[in-house]
C-alpha cells in the first residue's frame, strides 16, 4: 500500500496483469479443476481408451449430469449458508407425484410437470419456513424431511399402485406428448447423424452414430450451470446469496432480504430435485421409492469438491459442475479399468477429504486469516 | 438552528428484565456532528440500532423531518436517509470490497430477466470513493478479510457517504484504530459534515469527541443528562458525566489526573 499512493492508476493496472496466477489461486473452482485434471490423467493411464471416445464421454457425463443438477441447487444453497439433506428423498417423492399424476390421474405431461414443480416449491418453502422460523440448523430440519419424504414415497407408491413397490407405465402414457423431447432422450440427434454421415464422429456399420445425441439431462445440466453462474456472479440476487451465507446479520443490517433469499434457495434446490425426478422417471419409464437414494450426499460432495465452504458464503456453480463430472467419471470410469468397482466409495471419500482440506486453505488465503 | 433531520423522543428499550435504555431523547441537525458518549454497556449501540431500524423501541417516538416514523427494518431507515456504520462494520470478510460496498443496493443495468450487476461501474465507483477517502485499493475484488481495520472502517464510511446519507451514524469508528488512522477518520467525519450530512459519532473517547463534536450527549446506564453544545462543556465534565459523577473524581485522586 505504500508505493501505490504515488502512482495509483499505473500501479493498479500493472498489478492486474501480473497477478493472474494469484487470481486463479483464489478461485473457488481451483480445487475441482485440479481434481478433474488428476482424475482425467488417472483414467487416461488406467482405463480402456473407449472411455474417452465421444460415446464414452457422454456415457459418464450422463450420470454426472443427474448428480450435477442436484449439485447446482445444493451449491447455491450452500453458498447461501444452508444445507438440504432431503434432496435425495425429494427425487423419490417428486417421482411419485409425477408418476401418479400421469398414470393415476391420466394427465398430460405438462400438467404432471407443473404439479411436480408446485409440489417441490411447497416442500422447499416448508423446509425454509421451518429453518427460518425455528432458527434450527438446516442440517437437522432437512434430515427429518429426508425420512419423511422417503416414507411418503414408500406409502404413496403402494397407494398409487394398489400395493406394489413400483409405479410402472409412465413413459408409455406420454410417449406422444409434444413436451417429451425436452425431458427425455437425446438432443441434437439430427446433428449427430449429420456428423456421422460426414465421418466426423464414429458410427456403427449401419450408419447410425455411436453416440446418438446429447443426453437431455446433460443439456439441462449445462444450462443450469450457466444460469446459476451468471446469477451468482452477475446479478443482485447473487450478491445477496453470498451475503446471506457470509454473515446473515451483517447482510440484514445492510438491507439484504436474507429470509427471502434463503427461501428461494430452498425452493430452487427442491425444484432441481424435481427436475431430476422427472427426467430419470421418464428415462426409466417407471418409478420406485428408492429413486434418488443417497443423492443428497453425492450432491453435497460434488458441491464441496467444487469449492463450497460448509460454513457458507463461498463457492461456485462451475465448481459444482466440475465436481459432478469428477463424480460421473469415477463412478463409470472404474468399469473401464481392471480396478474393482467397490473402490468407488473409497475414492469418493478420499476426494471429499482432500477437497475439504483444500477449501480450508483457500479460505484462509482469501480472508487473510492465519 | 435548523430543524433536526431525525429526532428521538424518550426512547426506551428493554431486553427481558434488563433495561438498556430508560427514556433517551436525541436529535441531529444537518451539517453537525453530534457525539453520543458513554461507557461500556451504557446503551449506545442499542440506541443507534433503534435509530437505524435494526431494533424497535419498547417505548418512545422517532421523528424523521418532523414526521412520526417507525422503521420495521434497516432498509426502511436506509431509505429515509439514515446510514449506519456498525461497531462490527457489517462487513463480510469472504466477499470482495466492491461486493461489500454495494451490498443491499447493487447497481444494475439491463431489463427484466436480463437485469444484471453493473460490474464495471460498481468497481470504478468503489475504487474512486475509496481513493477520495485516502485508500488505494490493490484490486476491487480483493476480499475484505485481507484489509486492515482502518481500511474496513473507511469502506463502510465511504459507502454510506456515497449513498447520500442525510444522517451518518458511526458506532465507535475509532476504537480499534491507531493514531494516524484515527486522525484520518476524524478528518473524514469533518468532510462528511461539511457536505451537510448530520453525523452521529459514538465513542467513549472524550478527546476524539472534542476534536470534531458540535454537540455532546452522554449516556450513562441507559439514561442521559441532556445535551451540551460545543464550548458549554469541558472534556473533564464530559468524562465525569460518562463515569457517573463522583466515582471518577475519587479515581482521579489516586491516579493523579492521568485518566
Ligand atoms: N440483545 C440483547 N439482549 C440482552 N441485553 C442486551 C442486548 N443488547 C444489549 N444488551 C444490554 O444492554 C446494555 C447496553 O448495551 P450496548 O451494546 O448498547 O452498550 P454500548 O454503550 O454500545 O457499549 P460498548 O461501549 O461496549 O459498545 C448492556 O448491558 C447489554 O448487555
Ligand atoms: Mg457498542
Amino acid at each position: 500500500m505504500n508505493e501505490t499512493t504515488a502512482k495509483p492508476t499505473a500501479q493498479d493496472e500493472r498489478l492486474r496483469h501480473t497477478s493472474w496466477i494469484a487470481q486463479l489461486m483464489k478461485r473457488p473452482e481451483l480445487g475441482a479443476l485440479s481434481g478433474l485434471a488428476f482424475v482425467t490423467v488417472f483414467f487416461a493411464l488406467t482405463a480402456d481408451p473407449v472411455m474417452f471416445s465421444l460415446s464414452g464421454i457422454l456415457n459418464f457425463l450422463s450420470p454426472a449430469a443427474q448428480v450435477g443438477i442436484l449439485a447446482i441447487g445444493a451449491s447455491l444453497l450452500m453458498v447461501g449458508g444452508e444445507f438440504d439433506l432431503s434432496v435425495g428423498s425429494m427425487v423419490a417423492f417428486a417421482g411419485l407425484v409425477f408418476g401418479a399424476t400421469v398414470t393415476v390421474l391420466d394427465m398430460p405431461l405438462f400438467v404432471a410437470v407443473l404439479v411436480t414443480m408446485l409440489t417441490a416449491i411447497a416442500i422447499g418453502a416448508t423446509n425454509a419456513q421451518i429453518v427460518l422460523r425455528t432458527g434450527l440448523p438446516s442440517f437437522i430440519v432437512t434430515l427429518a424431511l429426508l425420512f419423511i419424504l422417503r416414507g411418503l414415497a414408500l406409502v404413496g407408491v403402494k397407494w398409487a399402485t394398489g400395493g406394489s413397490t413400483q409405479l410402472r407405465g409412465i413413459a408409455d402414457r406420454v410417449s406422444e406428448d409434444p413436451l417429451l423431447p425436452f425431458l427425455a432422450g437425446d438432443a441434437f440427434s439430427g446433428f449427430f447423424q449429420w456428423l456421422a454421415d460426414h465421418d466426423v464422429i464414429a458410427k456403427f456399420p449401419n450408419g447410425a452414430p455411436m453416440a446418438p445425441g446429447v443426453p437431455i439431462e446433460l443439456v439441462w445440466f449445462l444450462a443450469l450451470t450457466a444460469i446459476a453462474t451468471w446469477v451468482l456472479l452477475r446479478t443482485r440476487f447473487g450478491n445477496w446469496i453470498f451475503a446471506s451465507g457470509g454473515d446473515a446479520a451483517a447482510a440484514t443490517n445492510s438491507g439484504v432480504p436474507v429470509r427471502r433469499v434463503k427461501t428461494y434457495l430452498f425452493i430452487i434446490t427442491a425444484c432441481c430435485a424435481a427436475l431430476v425426478a422427472v427426467i430419470t422417471v421418464l428415462d426409466a419409464g417407471s418409478t420406485d421409492p428408492r429413486r434418488g437414494f443417497q443423492k443428497e450426499f453425492e450432491a453435497i460432495i460434488a458441491a464441496v469438491i467444487g469449492g463450497c465452504l460448509l460454513t457458507g458464503g463461498y463457492g461456485s456453480a462451475i465448481g459444482a459442475f466440475l465436481g459432478s463430472i469428477i463424480f460421473g467419471m469415477v463412478m463409470i470410469g472404474l468399469t473401464y479399468t481392471r480396478i474393482d468397482q467397490d473402490w468407488y466409495q473409497v475414492f469418493l471419500g478420499g476426494m471429499l477429504l482432500i477437497a475439504v482440506l483444500f477449501n480450508n486453505a483457500i479460505r484462509r488465503r482469501v480472508t487473510g486469516e492465519r | 438552528m435548523t430543524a433536526p433531520i431525525v429526532r428521538m423522543e424518550a426512547i426506551e428499550k428493554h431486553f427481558g428484565n434488563i433495561i438498556a435504555l430508560a427514556g433517551v431523547s436525541f436529535d441531529v441537525v444537518p451539517g453537525e456532528c453530534h457525539c453520543l458518549l458513554g461507557d461500556n454497556g451504557a446503551g449506545k449501540s442499542t440506541f443507534i440500532k433503534i435509530m437505524s431500524g435494526v431494533q424497535r423501541p419498547s417505548a418512545g417516538q422517532i421523528f424523521v423531518e418532523g414526521q412520526p416514523t417507525t422503521f420495521r427494518n434497516p432498509r426502511e431507515a436506509m431509505n429515509a436517509g439514515i446510514a449506519t456504520v456498525y461497531q462490527d462494520l457489517a462487513m463480510i470478510t469472504l466477499m470482495s470490497v466492491t461486493r461489500n460496498f454495494w451490498m443491499g443496493r447493487e447497481p444494475t443495468k439491463g431489463w427484466g430477466p436480463f437485469r444484471r450487476l453493473d460490474v464495471k461501474n460498481a468497481e470504478r465507483i468503489t475504487i474512486e470513493s475509496m481513493r477520495s477517502m485516502g485508500i488505494n485499493l490493490r484490486e476491487a475484488d480483493q476480499a475484505v478479510g485481507t484489509l486492515s481495520g482502518g481500511e474496513r472502517q473507511t469502506i463502510a464510511i465511504a459507502r454510506a457517504v456515497h449513498f447520500g446519507a442525510k444522517v451518518l451514524i458511526l458506532d465507535e469508528p475509532t476504537s480499534a484504530l491507531g493514531v494516524r488512522q484515527t486522525a484520518k477518520v476524524l478528518a473524514t467525519i469533518d468532510k462528511v459534515r461539511k457536505r451537510g450530512v448530520g453525523v452521529v459519532f459514538i465513542t467513549h473517547n472524550v478527546r476524539h469527541a472534542m476534536a470534531v463534536g458540535d454537540r455532546f450527549t452522554v449516556l450513562n446506564r441507559g439514561r442521559t443528562h441532556g445535551t451540551a453544545k460545543r464550548g458549554e462543556i469541558t472534556a473533564e465534565e464530559l468524562q465525569n458525566l460518562m463515569a457517573g459523577g463522583q466515582e471518577l473524581e475519587a479515581l482521579e485522586g489516586s491516579l493523579a489526573g492521568t485518566v
